[in-house]
């Protein structure tokens, strides 16, 4: 099999990840959407690394995980507060940061 | 040269009573007036004790010197503060200090009543410190120090009942009347330093006899805007009149007796520059010559007392800027009406003061008449003064201002002529307006309210004026017996001893036509105020008119340099609102309306950045794919 069809792979995942960051307004879907495009991300790394056949884009990879992770606890802890104080997770309503 | 370690306490000791009295604030009431008149009668003392130190020396020894330290020393340029003590200076001393002292003890009583009378007795000490350091500066830059020193103490004093705005306007007025004259001695020793490196006497003396004319001339010019802005000469005299808003001691010593000729000493001091520039020296002669008419006439139409003592102050001095217009011979006689006019003028401005202190401060001279009766002390007095100042022999004037008529005469061809004339047609009116002081004050009928209780003042103010009225009989015989003055002062303003050409009119001519026009003089006022309406009359000539207006001088300067100069600082103030401001403003609020565009793009929803941040990568990706293609 092409190893180029794990790229293809990846800009899709990453393309769902963008547009459902754009388009949807739940908090949680959002967060979920930035995952799909970290994940995207890790495995163009991944395919990069066989293709160069070297281990720096599993390093990278490595990397991108640790950040997520933490970014997932951050970002959830946000969240849930952000619905605490006002009982709604959109995040269209969080829009307090204007003019 | 001698050396003298005396010489700075005459200025320190009255600088620090000064600083003392001004520091301990009202702790200080109970003794402030005696402390000052104490340190002001110290520094008289240390003048006689120099007096009589330098007239037992002889020749070059005379002049004595004290380094106090070095002020400032920038390369091969120092300047010391250093005093310097000569026959000129001491001249000067013995009058600042003489005259103060008597008026220090005259103040005491005039500003009993007074609750600042320790603020103001602060005030007269700085003025004597400054007035000495202006003598006894060794170059000019001491004296600018001590001439700026006068010119703020002068300031204060006018302005010392400054509760009311019109004396605090007067007091303003002679400030910067005197800043113009400030600003041409800032000049003239900048001209100095950068024509011949240095600012001493000594040093611009040694190079003024090789300087270029066009320099001497200028400093020469600058010397004079200064001597007339501090001495009220034409074009700068418009503050004296004004000047009397302040107690009357302080017109006494500083605005008739001191400060004010302080002009006549800038110019007998920097006689070597005038010596060596012509034009400089008609410009001097020319001023002098104008104000000493003007000042007289001026003088006959004031009704206040001491506006027509301070018109006449003008003209006397007038008298002594023209005497130092006429070279070397010319400064002794300048001098000596300097001296013998301390005399009699300080004289008659504490007379003055006595009659207002006698009349509920009333100075509307149609309010008094017949004072002689009650004032008899005050009529003596001011009467001496009165025949010293018109110049009847053998009183002090007649020795001082006849000697000035005759060098004017002898001044030779045309310019003789107009200026003996000149000085000559002054003397007259100077009998009038002063006959016409005199008669309206202490002769005729009483024209006073029955409120006012006319009295003779306490001993304290008429023993000063007894004894300037003993010194308005007696200095002009003394200073003129033997030509004593001349030749005490020829080694600093005639060093090589300059032979007179031919008289162009004896003496005894001069002195009978002077006394024929003086008794003119006196015969008009005499006739013309044998009865006095106590309202002014308004239907009078336009002469009487115009010089009620001080011929025109204030609405002059209004006309041609405040309303102008307002203009110029309201249109600058336009420029600098509407153009300068006006671009700065602009490029803000550009900036401004540029930046509420580009805020509509913050309307805080995350998608909306997240949505321009993936834009924006994909344009930045495109860009890159687009380059490297």
């Amino acid at each position: 099999m092409d190893i180029s069809n794990y790229l293809y792979l990846s800009a899709i995942l990453f393309t769902i990840g963008a547009v459902g960051v754009v388009v949807r307004r739940n908090a949680i879907v959002v967060f979920m959407c930035v995952e799909l495009m970290l994940n995207a991300t890790n495995l163009a790394f991944v395919t990069f690394s066989r293709i160069h056949g070297n281990l720096d884009g599993q390093v990278a990879s490595f990397f991108t995980m640790v950040v997520a992770a933490c970014e997932v606890v951050i970002g959830l802890a946000i969240i849930v507060t952000i619905y605490r104080s006002r009982r709604s997770a959109s995040i269209d309503d969080a829009s307090l940061l204007k003019r | 040269m001698t050396t003298s370690n005396l010489l700075v306490y005459l200025i320190a000791l009255p600088l620090i009573s000064s600083a003392l009295l001004l520091i301990l604030g009202r702790k200080a009431d109970k003794w402030g007036h005696l402390l000052a008149t104490l340190v002001s009668g110290s520094a008289f003392v240390i003048g006689v004790l120099e007096f009589f130190a330098m007239r037992s020396r002889s020749g070059d020894a005379r002049p004595a010197t004290q380094h106090i330290f070095t002020w400032m020393s920038v390369g091969s340029f120092q300047v010391d503060a250093s005093l310097l003590l000569d026959q000129l200076s001491i001249a000067f001393v013995l009058l600042i200090t003489g005259v103060g002292t008597l008026i220090h003890i005259y103040s005491i009583a005039y500003m009993s009543h007074d609750r600042d009378r320790r603020r103001f007795f602060a005030y007269l000490n700085l003025f004597i410190a400054a007035m000495l350091l202006l003598v006894l500066g060794d170059s000019y830059l001491n004296l600018y120090v001590g001439w700026e020193g006068v010119g703020l103490a002068s300031y204060l004093l006018i302005g010392f009942w400054n509760q009311k705005p019109a004396y605090a306007t007067a007091a303003k007025k002679a400030f910067v009347a005197n800043r113009v004259g400030d600003v041409g001695l800032s000049l003239a020793i900048m001209i100095a330093f950068a024509q011949f490196g240095t600012v001493s006497f000594a040093g611009v003396k040694e190079h003024a006899h090789h300087a270029s004319p066009a320099a001497l001339t200028a400093i020469g010019a600058m010397l004079l805007l200064a001597a007339a802005g501090k001495s009220a000469q034409f074009p700068l005299q418009s503050w004296l009149g004004d000047a009397m808003a302040g107690p009357t001691p302080v017109s006494a010593l500083i605005h008739a007796a001191t400060m004010v000729t302080a002009g006549v000493y800038l110019i007998t001091r920097s006689n070597f520059i005038f010596d060596a520039s012509a034009t400089a020296q008609l410009l001097v002669v020319i001023v002098g010559a104008i104000t000493l008419l003007f000042g007289a006439i001026v003088g006959t139409a004031k009704d206040d007392i001491k506006k027509a003592l301070a018109a006449s102050t003008m003209s006397q001095i007038g008298y002594m800027i023209l005497a130092t217009g006429l070279g070397p011979i010319g400064y002794a006689f300048a001098i000596m009406h300097l001296i013998t006019h301390g005399f009699f003028k300080a004289g008659m401005f504490l007379g003055a003061g006595s009659v207002m202190h006698g009349m509920d401060d009333e100075v509307n001279m149609r309010r008094f008449g017949g004072l002689a009766r009650f004032m008899p002390i005050t009529t003596v007095t001011f009467g001496l003064g009165y025949l010293a100042i018109i110049g009847v022999p053998p009183f002090a004037g007649f020795y001082s201002k006849d000697k000035i008529i005759e060098t004017a005469f002898n001044a030779g061809g045309l310019k003789g002529i107009l200026l003996g004339g000149a000085a000559l047609l002054g003397a007259a009116i100077t009998a009038f307006y002063m006959t016409r002081v005199v008669v309206l004050t202490f002769a005729g009928s009483k024209r006073w309210d029955d409120k006012a209780h006319p009295h003779e003042s306490p001993a304290l103010m008429w023993i000063p004026m007894a004894i300037l009225a003993v010194g308005s009989v007696t200095s002009g015989f003394l200073l003129a017996s033997g030509n004593a003055m001349v030749n005490w002062l020829q080694p600093i303003v005639d060093p090589h001893h300059h032979e007179h050409g031919e008289e162009f009119l004896k003496p005894i001519v001069v002195s009978t036509m002077a006394i024929v026009v003086v008794v003119l003089g006196v015969l008009a006022a005499i006739v013309k105020y044998r009865t006095v309406p106590v309202e002014a009359p308004t239907e009078v000539s336009v002469f009487t008119k115009a010089a009620r207006k001080d011929l025109y001088q204030d609405s002059f300067n209004e006309a041609v340099l405040m309303r102008p100069g307002q203009k110029l600082t309201s249109g600058l103030l336009f420029t600098d609102k509407s153009i300068v401001d006006g671009a700065v403003k602009a490029v803000g609020f550009s900036l401004q309306t540029i930046a509420g565009w580009i805020r509509n793009l913050q309307n805080g929803f995350i998608r909306t950045y997240a949505l321009v941040m993936l834009i924006g990568l994909l344009a930045l990706i495109a860009t890159v794919w687009v380059v490297t293609l």
